[in-house]
């Protein structure tokens, strides 16, 4: 614990080999063979685009939009890294998969108890000090397992020694308030399907902003409310009182 | 009461009834193989039809809110004679909503966890606790109705007693609910399309259901006014047409503002799929109503009004589904199109809802100061006017 874990996924060493599925198969105990995409039995799956492999998986943020989204807080983000999922906890109405940025939750459309399933940086392992089973498993260093800290410093300094090998970003770093999965690319980012767009700002902010409103609703609402009421049945007991003299003078005059 | 007598076979009857029955089918086949069997919603689309129906739902029922609010706290007391109706739509329409709510989520057995395992900081949460504390509120707003039907004065007086306080919260309550559905999709300014994501979907969906729930109670009145008897005198009906067209001109000044402001009017140069949605939500739920309700002549016409009001309806639920479907499509290698058993479900939970509300204005008394068209059915005519003296 203590430390935040992370994964260094540097794309140029990277061969295609499919061994950090296979090896989270065998760990998760999913049914075996090869995935093209994430499914409910691959938590982690290569795309290929032009030679070059992108590993996809959960990104484990440091501040998760899928946390802030589950009204039950069925998900939670880990001091040491892992963001994990509690199926006793959640009602399953997949905002959480709505609310993903890098569109990871996979669920269970055909069980009649239905849950998600996703990476869960292997933290029955992490407890124990081990590595994730896919950093075990590569064969070239691409993945990487580490602190986050000195995975970054890493990343940094394999970017200043070859400049011309990596474009000068380290994926994950600060995207979405930063993730505990890191990516250094030869290609700019876009070109391999990632999402640069997202921005520097945890998403979450997005709906704290709004609902940091309603405090300020109910407050100034009810006193507004109350205010209208206040005002508009003074104004109908004066209309009432007027009304009815009026009507007494009327009588007079007929009378 | 004594005499309970067997609704009379209509052709509208019976459609509601084969609607209901394919209806509770659905969802029995729905509970019994899983969402995946039944639906088309996947990984892909993880909310689909449903969602969507809710937010009609909830757009609806806007009509509670904003009568009970001119009515009890603006004492705008010409409107009086239809708080009721508005009230039972309202109340009508979330127990609909909280119903779908159900079906949808994939473990309806927990559906009491956000009761207590809270996480402030989710939109979904607030919009589970508005449903619940609005639906309690609607039941007590509602319950005066039953209990005068029972003569139980006594509850009545206490409900009265905390009446203003309990409207206040019903207000405020729907005005958080009504816009935090738009809150939902703030979180996906990546995937929802520009033309509808906006920093602004919170005030815009307000100010869009106060435009359908004015319309709602507008197209009620019209409806339940038919045979010779009038539920609101046509200048007052002419009102809150005015004020449709005050919410509408609204809502199309600050849309377009903010899209100019975010640069997405580009997004409309060229026709599209998204754009084509966009122009029908825009032109036939907003602009054109607005324009028909400048007209003194279509204020006060009951076709032109039937037809203005259907308009704004249909251009509220195409923004909603926009928003909730369209908008997250990427046209045409990423679409979503409900399935057979999602549409019988939808439908037959809205025929549950006419029926109800059929039902329940003709043993009820929802309109307690008009004239009675079948004196015998109604006994309880005499005592309302002592209720409504408060
Ligand atoms: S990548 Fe998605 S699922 Fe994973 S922690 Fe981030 S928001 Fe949650
Ligand atoms: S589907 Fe479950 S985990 Fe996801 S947001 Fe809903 S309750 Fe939370
Ligand atoms: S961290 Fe563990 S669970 Fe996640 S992809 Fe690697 S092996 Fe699979």
């Amino acid at each position: 614990m203590g430390q935040k874990k992370a994964l260094l996924i540097d794309i140029t060493l990277c061969v295609g080999c499919n061994a950090c599925q296979a090896a989270c198969k065998v760990e998760n105990k999913l049914p075996e063979g090869e995935e093209k995409a994430l499914s409910l039995s691959a938590f982690t799956a290569l795309s290929e685009h032009d030679g070059l492999f992108v590993r996809h998986m959960c990104q484990h943020c440091d501040i998760p939009t899928c946390v802030s989204a589950c009204p039950v807080g069925a998900l939670e983000k880990r001091a040491d890294g892992p963001v994990l999922y509690d199926g006793d906890k959640c009602i399953g109405c997949r905002y959480c998969m709505q609310a993903c940025p890098f569109h990871i939750p996979r669920y269970e459309w055909k069980s009649t108890r239905p849950g998600i399933k996703k990476c869960i940086l292997c933290a029955p392992r992490l407890a124990k000090g081990l590595p994730t089973a896919c950093a075990e498993a590569c064969p070239t260093g691409a993945t990487k397992f580490g602190d986050r800290n000195d995975l970054l410093i890493e990343a940094t300094n394999r970017i200043t020694a070859d400049p011309g090998k990596y474009v000068a970003k380290i994926y994950g770093k600060t995207d979405v308030g930063g993730t505990s999965v890191l990516y250094l690319s030869p290609v700019p980012f876009e070109k391999l399907g990632f999402d640069t767009r997202l921005g520097q700002e945890p998403m979450p902010l997005l709906s704290m902003n709004a609902l940091s409103k309603v405090p300020n609703v109910v407050g100034v609402g009810s006193v507004m409310l109350a205010g209208i009421w206040w005002i508009t049945n003074r104004r109908e007991d004066v209309a009432r009182e007027e009304g009815s003299r009026k009507q007494d003078s009327n009588h007079e005059n007929r009378g | 009461m004594k005499t309970f007598k067997f609704p009379r076979i209509t052709f509208w009857g019976v459609v509601a009834t084969t609607l209901i029955l394919l209806g509770v089918g659905a969802a029995i086949a729905r509970f019994t193989l899983g969402l995946g069997a039944t639906t088309n919603l996947s990984d892909e689309f993880p909310w689909g039809l449903w969602i969507g129906f809710d937010f009609l739902g909830i757009g609806l029922a806007a009509a509670g809110f904003t009568i009970v609010a001119a009515v009890h706290l603006f004492h705008a007391r010409q409107y009086e004679p239809i708080v009721r109706p508005a009230i039972l739509t309202a109340f009508i329409g979330y127990l609909l909503v909280v119903l779908v709510l159900v079906i949808d989520l994939g473990r309806p057995d927990h559906f009491w966890h956000p009761l207590v395992m809270w996480n402030p900081h989710s939109v979904m949460f607030e919009i589970t606790w508005c449903v619940i504390l609005y639906t309690t509120v609607l039941s007590a707003e509602f319950a005066p109705i039953v209990l005068e039907k029972f003569n139980l004065h006594a509850p009545i007086k206490w409900i009265h007693s905390v009446s203003l306080p309990l409207m206040i919260l019903g207000v405020l309550l729907s005005t958080l609910h009504q816009s935090s559905f738009g809150s939902l999709y703030l979180i996906v300014p990546n995937r929802l399309h520009p033309l509808w994501y906006t920093p602004l979907l919170p005030i815009l969906f307000f100010i869009s259901c106060i435009a359908s729930g004015v319309s709602m109670v507008i197209l009620e009145t019209l409806v339940l006014s038919r045979k010779g008897r009038t539920l609101l005198p046509a200048a007052l009906r002419a009102n809150l047409a005015k004020i449709t067209a005050v919410a509408l001109a609204v809502y199309l000044v600050v849309r377009f503002q903010d899209m100019f402001s975010r640069h997405a009017l580009g997004e409309l140069k060229h026709l599209t799929y998204h754009s084509a949605a966009f122009y029908f939500e825009i032109i036939v739920g907003f602009v054109i109503p607005f324009i028909l309700l400048l007209s003194h002549r279509i204020r006060n016409s009951r076709r032109g009004l039937y037809v203005t009001t259907l308009m704004v309806l249909a251009g509220f639920a195409a923004n909603r589904m926009n928003t909730a479907i369209t908008g997250l499509e990427s046209y045409p290698t990423h679409t979503y199109f409900p399935s057979l058993l999602e549409v019988l479900i939808m439908t037959g939970i809205a025929a549950i809802g006419f029926t109800a509300f059929t039902l329940i204005a003709r043993y009820l008394p929802i309109f307690p100061d008009m004239p009675q068209p079948e004196p015998d059915e109604h006994p309880f005519s005499s005592l309302s006017p002592a209720v409504e003296g408060e």
